[in-house]
């Protein structure tokens, strides 16, 4: 990459940071592959869209691969069985939240076999039509690999509704100590490119461009030999830069094109996947193999031996960390515990929750890595603006969301903050800026709820004060029908009593007030 | 809708630049240290006992406001002995004590804390201290004094320039002098022309190398530069204000001294006289009243440079930058209303742009 | 004089003029204000803002007598929607408000006796006759009217269980 090309794209987006990346040495310690402990939790949501609704019950035996939980909705994601075992629980477990909330989900007592389910194989993939790879990569419950978990295959087959000239795969893993993409690369870049080819096929797009920051030289030297023999498929080397990894940004950096604010990629004929998730396709379409565990990387200060893992997914993060040697008391003892990067990641309140299809690293992370230090007030120094690589001004934001004007903070563009943590990394006080904008999107939407909560209260309202209205009548109807009829019938010669009516208008009553 | 009961996580990013307010508070002072050696050196004593004194006026008022207001005591982080030293730089330098403590107390008291303390302020505290000052005193803030080096001979020792600090010994009138600035001005009313008045001073050269009667940090201007340079360099500030003040500054200068030389200063003298220097890089250029984006910083800088030169020429008082960084403060709220950034995917109206299908590159 | 005398005057006498005639003109019947609020209100006529029922309430608001935060079954989106709609800020009582209450019935106690569902006024009461009775939570306004139609005291008002789906960050607590 010459030096006038990478000035060019850097110059693409401005803002960004550049953090320590701290990957080595975990990215060159050999990929290790972890057994199935003995329980594996496995939530019935890992993706971004509905909850998978359980179709296994407690006391089932199931094999590894065995759908578990099937999608609801549109936007949704099936769950398999990550090993093979009995189904001991249906329930709540802790979810990989910083909340610490309950998620539903299956818990798995494996039997130590873990023996695949059969398998639906396919020798040529591309002789396959685009949308039949389209289901076999939703019946394999691939979601996005790279974080967001976007159920992958409503992106693959035309299922966005627009048409897909250019596929990007995202390799760049601008999250600081993540090394799993990287890994990845090095020692599946054969399997990586073969999924490239079959999502190329998939979407329909002219060519793939693989972009990977210019901080990993073996991976790139791997998937260039790996694409050699590919026409359409490229490696583009990109500056390292946090938030490279954005998909709006790494489109900037390789097209030069923008994604329209409040639109997608496929609006301007671009697919982002993540390059994990093109092996996990590949498997799809290739075996049948459905997504049951991934590429994480342990990383951190207080990891003994950190490195990169292939984890079955509902594996405890502390089972990982066991297996990663446990964890180091020297350094001050550990600071955070992460599951994600540093920038985005999430710390969770206990070691007891389990690695989901999003999970791309389990970091454990010392003091001076967090750099823990006292805040204060904003001082204006625009650090903030001229870090956000959306063009925000982060101060001003929060200045509105903390007199609780969240109306005005979504005015300055909330909506369009990706949440990378560049402003609140380099603020000099420390102030918790991306907390502020969580709470105020978060409020937002809980606002809209509301409204709309409002809104069904009150036609329920309207509907049982109408409802009592029309009974009143029906039976003020009645009655003066029943009481026409008794005249009639007094007036007639005494004959039975129309004892029917009465019985039929007492079910009325008693159905009406139970509905 | 918090989690209740729940252990509360800190949120991301879990990693930081390391960066802090205290850090940027202490490269501005060390960019600031040569120029005040070389005025405390060039005036002797007595402008050391008045840094002291105002620097203690703000340190103690600071202290004084944030126990009043019951928060938690900030003291430490520098902002407050800036505000002192920035002050004391533009006082002049064998000024009465009492001006740099009255003046102290109003900058942090009055400039500061009741705006809600450290980011809150409209104004900037050194510059409203200092106009409060000039207007309320004018006789004590235009005493300038000749340059006399410390060791020179007639210099005051330390008791002495304690005394002259304190008011108890009178500034003797042989050392009282004129800023240059001060001098073109009184010269041009009296019908002088500039040509003849400043050859009288020594000429307008005699600026630069900084050995000339004013306040007591602002003479050093080279020394004052090599400081802003240096914050330039360590990305403490960044270059739109000081150049766009400069430029506010000399443009109007060149062309009209071109036009009528005996009427206008030269760009050079503007430049190397008064407080320019300073305030282009020290005091237009702090965060907290200055507007954030790019294109806001070219207008508020130029606009401070050109009112600056227009007070300069025209208006009553001979150095005009006080004046015009306060005005501009003013309008800083207005200029980050209109001057903001382009935000990703949208035009500069805000609106989504438009999504074109096509090739890429 | 006479002429400052006369001019003010008659300056008097034609902007009185004007002002009665926009008066006239301009006159509004009844408060389209009050419908547009109670438009806006849950409609269940609980009474828990102590204003004879919702219209009552938003006669209250619209006359600036009642706070748009009074109803509780409306909650904090409620409150924002009257505010911005009036113009006025609202103080949304801070983080301990604890969301939307609904009611909940302990089943060990419900001896299905039905008064709550005829109390109810959205129908969000599921049961019958001699049947344990349950809240349907996305339908139950928060009312609250059953609670005390309950011979047995099986009914108390809680918060809405946060979900993870719904949790957000609180606010950064204030520092400096």
């Amino acid at each position: 990459m010459g030096i006038l090309d990478r000035f060019l794209r850097t110059a693409r987006f401005s803002g960004g940071v550049h953090p320590d990346d701290h990957k080595r040495p975990a990215a060159d310690a050999p990929l290790r592959v972890m057994p199935p402990p003995a329980r594996l939790y496995v939530p019935l949501v890992q993706h971004i869209g509905s909850p998978a609704r359980a179709v296994v019950a407690v006391g089932d035996h199931v094999r590894k691969g065995q759908r578990i939980g099937e999608p609801q909705g549109a936007v949704s994601a099936a769950i398999h069985a990550p090993t093979s075992g009995r189904v001991i629980a249906i329930g709540d477990i802790v979810a990989p939240h910083p909340s610490g909330l309950p998620v539903r989900g299956i818990t798995i007592e494996s039997d130590g076999r873990d023996e695949w389910c059969e398998l639906e194989a396919c020798d040529d993939p591309f002789a396959l039509d685009p949308a039949e790879i389209g289901r076999r990569v939703a019946r394999a419950g691939v979601v996005g690999l790279g974080g967001a978990a976007f159920p992958s295959a409503v992106k693959l087959s035309g299922g966005l509704g627009a048409r897909v000239e250019l596929l990007i795969i995202n390799a760049s893993e601008c999250e600081p100590f993540l090394s799993c993409d990287d890994r990845l690369m090095r020692d599946r870049a054969a399997e990586a490119v073969d999924g490239i080819a079959i999502m190329l096929h998939a979407t329909g797009a002219r060519e793939a461009r693989i972009g990977i920051e210019d901080n990993k030289p073996e991976a790139i030297a791997v998937m260039r030999a790996a694409v050699a023999g590919h026409a359409r498929i490229r490696v583009e080397v990109i500056p390292t830069r946090y938030p490279m990894g954005s998909e709006k940004h790494l489109i900037l950096v390789l097209t030069g094109r923008e994604v329209p604010a409040e639109g997608r990629p496929s609006d301007i004929g671009v697919v982002v996947h993540n390059v994990g998730t093109a092996v996990a396709v590949r498997n799809a379409v290739r075996f049948g193999r459905p997504l049951v565990s991934r590429l994480v990387t342990v990383n951190g200060a207080c990891v003994r031996e950190p490195g990169n893992v292939e984890v079955p997914i509902g594996t405890l993060a502390g089972e990982v960390l066991a297996f990663c040697g446990g964890l180091r008391v020297d350094h001050g003892g550990p600071a955070r515990l992460l599951l994600g990067g540093p920038m985005t990641g999430m710390q969770v309140p206990t070691l007891e929750v389990p690695v989901i299809k999003g999970t791309g690293g389990i970091l454990v992370l010392d003091a001076a890595e967090v750099g823990e230090g006292d805040g204060g007030p904003c001082i204006r120094c625009g650090d903030c603006m001229r870090a956000c690589p959306v063009g925000l001004l982060p101060l001003e934001i929060a200045a509105r969301v903390r007199v609780g004007e969240v109306d005005k903070a979504a005015g300055f563009g909330l909506a369009d903050c990706i949440a990378c943590g560049c402003c609140a990394y380099v603020c000099p006080s420390r102030i918790p800026l991306v907390q502020y904008f969580h709470h105020a999107k978060g409020e937002l939407a809980a606002r809209t709820r509301g409204t709309q909560r409002n809104e069904t209260i009150r036609t329920l309202t309207r509907a049982k004060a109408e409802r009592l209205e029309r009974e009143e009548r029906d039976k003020a109807e009645a009655l003066a029908r029943r009481a026409a009829a008794s005249l009639a019938a007094a007036a007639a010669a005494k004959q039975s009593a129309p004892v029917t009516e009465k019985v039929a208008e007492d079910a009325n009553e008693e159905s009406g007030v139970c509905a | 809708m918090s989690g209740r009961d729940q252990f509360m996580p800190a949120p991301a990013p879990h990693a930081h630049a390391g960066t802090d307010v205290g850090r940027t508070m202490r490269r501005v002072q060390l960019a600031l240290l040569p120029a005040t050696l070389f005025g405390f050196w060039l005036f002797g004593w007595p402008a050391v006992h008045l840094f002291v004194i105002t620097v203690g006026a703000c340190l103690l008022t600071e202290a004084f406001c944030q126990r009043l207001r019951g928060c938690e005591s900030r003291l430490w982080d520098g902002s407050a002995l800036l505000t002192g030293w920035l002050l004391a730089l533009s006082l002049p330098p064998w000024a009465p004590g009492w001006i740099g403590a009255l003046g102290g107390v109003i900058a942090i008291a009055i400039g500061k804390q009741v705006y809600g303390g450290l980011g809150q302020n409209l104004f900037n505290p050194a510059m409203v201290a200092r106009v409060a000052l000039l207007v309320s005193f004018p006789v004590a803030m235009t005493h300038w004094v000749a340059p006399l080096p410390l060791g020179s001979a007639g210099a005051p020792g330390f008791m002495e320039g304690l005394h002259i600090t304190l008011g108890t010994l009178p500034v003797p009138d042989a050392v009282t002098s004129a800023s240059l600035l001060g001098h073109a001005k009184t010269e041009l009313s009296r019908g002088i022309d500039l040509a003849q008045a400043l050859d009288a001073a020594g000429g307008a050269l005699a600026a630069w190398h900084g050995v000339r009667a004013g306040s007591l940090g602002e003479t050093g201007a080279l020394l004052l530069l090599l400081g802003g340079l240096y914050l330039l360099a360590r990305g403490v500030i960044r270059w739109h204000i000081p150049v766009c003040v400069l430029a506010g500054v000399a443009l109007p200068a060149v062309v009209a001294h071109a036009i009528d030389p005996g009427h206008y200063l030269s760009a050079t003298t503007h430049l190397a006289s008064g407080a320019v220097v300073l305030g282009a890089f020290f005091i237009a250029t702090d965060y907290v009243t200055s507007p954030n984006t790019a294109s806001g910083q070219l207008l508020y800088g130029i606009g401070i440079g050109l009112l600056t030169w227009i007070i300069r020429s025209w208006g009553g008082y001979p150095e005009g930058i006080a004046f015009a960084v306060l005005l501009f403060n003013a309008l800083t709220p207005v200029i980050d209303r209109y001057c903001r950034p382009r935000i990703l995917g949208r035009t500069r109206r805000g609106a989504p742009i438009r999504a074109t299908q096509g090739s890429a590159e | 004089m006479l002429a400052a005398i006369l001019s003010l005057t008659i300056l008097g006498a034609v902007l009185g003029t004007v002002l009665g005639f926009a008066n006239r003109f301009f006159q509004v019947e009844g408060n389209p204000l009050v419908e547009e609020i109670e438009a806006l209100m849950p409609g269940s006529n609980c009474g828990q803002c102590g204003f004879p029922g919702c219209a009552g309430a938003a006669a209250a608001i619209a006359a600036g007598q009642a706070s748009p935060a009074c109803c509780p079954p409306g909650g904090r989106s409620l409150a924002v929607t009257i505010a911005q709609r009036l113009g006025v800020s609202v103080d949304l009582g801070g983080a301990d408000d604890p969301g939307p209450l609904v009611a909940e019935i302990d089943e060990s106690i419900c001896i299905g006796c039905t008064r709550c569902i005829r109390a109810c006024p959205t129908d969000a009461i599921l049961g019958g006759p001699k049947q344990i009775h349950n809240v349907m939570r996305d339908s139950c306004s928060g009312c609250a009217q059953c609670i005390d139609q309950c011979p047995t005291e099986a009914m108390v008002m809680q918060p809405l269980p946060v979900t993870l789906q719904q949790w957000f960050w609180p606010k950064p607590a204030l520092r400096g």
